[in-house]
């Protein structure tokens, strides 16, 4: 006699979300990322950031470039709800927005966390991650809790 | 033969019908288009010596030259920034014909952008978003679901929206003036088919709380073709010759096309300024000298920071420009008289260069009186078209 099964646990849902585009100039962010680590470039002479990542600082020319946590602090710049077509991968209407990071570059990504209306300009907002499928992990945003 | 600064002008414009299934090739297209802006200015293809085109387009220059029959073919370029680049033609077509370089440039853009794939859509292939497009750091975009133009412009226009007070209501009275032009312009998809306010106010909402879908372009299949020679040469042919004033493009340090998110101020437009302040330098006039005007308008808060960054209004103005209907076709500014990418077509800007020739021409069906200056701007690039 067998003893009766106990139900399995629920399978976390599968991610839906689309996995970033990796380039070679990039890997460092995204495989940061998939780590929960928000990485930055900054310059390995001047130490002047840079955003999107490029392999020269526009400021001194150097090729040295050093990848280095950011705060993940920021404010939201701009924000937008994506309501047509429904983007790929969400099943809510993602909130958009470009936040711009303590260390002066922006970065677009979600707001999570928050109603909709109840976000505002500059609003203070902190990095979290959020699961991709191929098991990658992309930053987004929540309000830095008071 | 010795080179010297000859003077250019327009010759020829040519297109297909806009529609939503053209059911033949893109490189059909191009090669109706092309071969009805040579008929227009009364010249062979087989003398097209420069062809220029946007980096999307899809229509491979050898393939259209062979069907136009191209027996020396002095000068090919590409133009990136997807439709930033409807300028940018013109600008590199001008600047071979004053360097003496080539004597009859051929620039077009041809598309099924409805009938064969849609920008307006989720990506289907992502390779799309390499570089050489020309069309920024859309991969910086895609996994947070900003997946479409309009959500990449929306962004890009809210701080500018928010500052300034713009409703998604002030942006409405800019789509209403160009249906309103479309709907007396029999080449529209929107012939006949005006809208009004509320119109716009009900249609549904594609980036909340800026973008209505009546703030969005079309999509369209079609082809448009310019032929720019030298205003010599032009005055010998069968039109009207419209001169290439002048005719620039600028893209400042950190901009970028559409997902233009990384230069200092959002609620500028850097590439229009950049533009205008080259452009009227270059043919010693200014807002006050145009006529009227045709202003990319994939979507139409990009309108009011064009009108802004060209100087036709201060920073924060344009909504109230608009609202006083400098706009219209009596208005200070007329704008987009054709309809407009909204409005007429959506053949990534060609289509509205095209319009600026019939208004300098004085054969557009919306016709401004007394014209003598048009501007054209596709926001990194801009010309400025005149009377002979
Ligand atoms: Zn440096």
């Amino acid at each position: 006699m067998s003893t009766p099964e106990q139900p399995a646990a629920p399978a976390a849902p599968k991610p839906t979300r689309i996995p970033p585009i990796v380039t070679l100039d990039a890997k460092f962010f995204w495989e940061g990322a998939d780590k929960e680590l928000f990485l930055g470039q900054k310059c390995g002479d001047c130490g002047e950031f840079r955003f999107p990542p490029r392999p020269m600082c526009p400021k001194c020319f150097s090729l040295k470039r050093e990848e280095v946590p950011l705060s993940g602090k920021g404010k939201v710049h701009s924000w937008a709800i994506a309501r047509h077509p429904p983007p790929f991968g969400f099943k809510e209407a993602p909130i958009i927005a470009v936040i711009e990071l303590e260390e002066g570059t922006r970065f677009v990504s979600n707001v999570v966390g928050v109603a909709y209306d109840e976000v505002v300009q500059d609003m203070p907002v902190e990095v979290t991650f959020e699961p991709t499928m191929n098991n990658h992990k992309v930053p987004v945003f929540r309000p830095v809790k008071k | 033969m010795a080179r010297q600064f000859t003077e250019a002008a327009i010759a020829g414009i040519g297109a297909t019908e806009f529609s939503k299934e053209s059911g033949r090739s893109e490189l059909q297209l191009a090669a109706e288009c092309a071969k009805a802006a040579c008929d227009d200015a009364g010249i062979s293809p087989h003398d097209i010596d420069g062809m220029i085109t946007f980096t999307i387009d899809n229509s491979d220059e050898m393939m259209l030259a062979r069907c136009l029959g191209v027996k020396d073919l002095a000068y090919t370029t590409r133009i990136p920034g997807g439709g930033a680049a409807a300028a940018g033609t013109i600008y590199q077509a001008m600047a071979m014909v004053n360097a003496g370089l080539c004597k009859n440039v051929l620039i077009w853009r041809a598309m099924n952008e409805r009938s064969q794939y849609r920008f307006g859509q989720n990506p289907t292939n992502t390779t799309n978003y390499q570089s050489g497009n020309g069309t920024g750091s859309l991969l910086w975009c895609v996994p947070f679901g900003a997946m479409t133009p309009a959500s990449w412009g929306a962004l890009q226009a809210q701080r500018y929206m928010h500052k300034y007070g713009v409703t998604n209501r002030d942006l409405g009275l800019i789509s209403v003036q160009q249906r309103q032009y479309a709907a007396t312009n029999p080449k529209a998809w929107f012939y006949n088919k005006p809208i009004t306010l509320e119109d716009h106010q009900n249609s549904k909402w594609i980036m909340e709380p800026l973008l209505r879908m009546l703030d969005c372009c079309q999509e369209s299949d079609g082809g448009q073709a310019i032929l720019v020679t030298s205003l010599e040469r032009a005055r010998d042919l069968k039109q009207k010759p419209v001169r290439i004033l002048g005719a620039t493009q600028s893209i400042p340090y950190n901009v970028e096309v559409i997902s233009n998110y990384y230069h200092e101020d959002l609620t500028v437009m850097p590439e229009a300024q950049g533009v205008a302040g080259r452009l009227w330098d270059m043919v010693g006039l200014g807002p006050k000298d145009m006529q009227a005007a045709m202003i990319y308008d994939a979507f139409t808060p990009h309108v009011l920071l064009q009108l802004e960054g060209f100087g036709f209004c201060k920073p924060g103005e344009g909504k109230d420009f608009v609202k006083s209907g400098a706009l219209a076709i009596d208005g200070i500014l007329p704008t987009n008289t054709h309809g407009g990418l909204l409005g007429e077509a959506y053949i990534h800007g060609m289509n509205s260069m095209a319009e600026g020739v019939r208004q300098i021409r004085g054969t557009s069906v919306n016709q401004v009186k007394s014209v003598t200056n048009v501007l054209v701007s596709s926001g990194m690039a801009g010309a400025v078209l005149s009377v002979d």
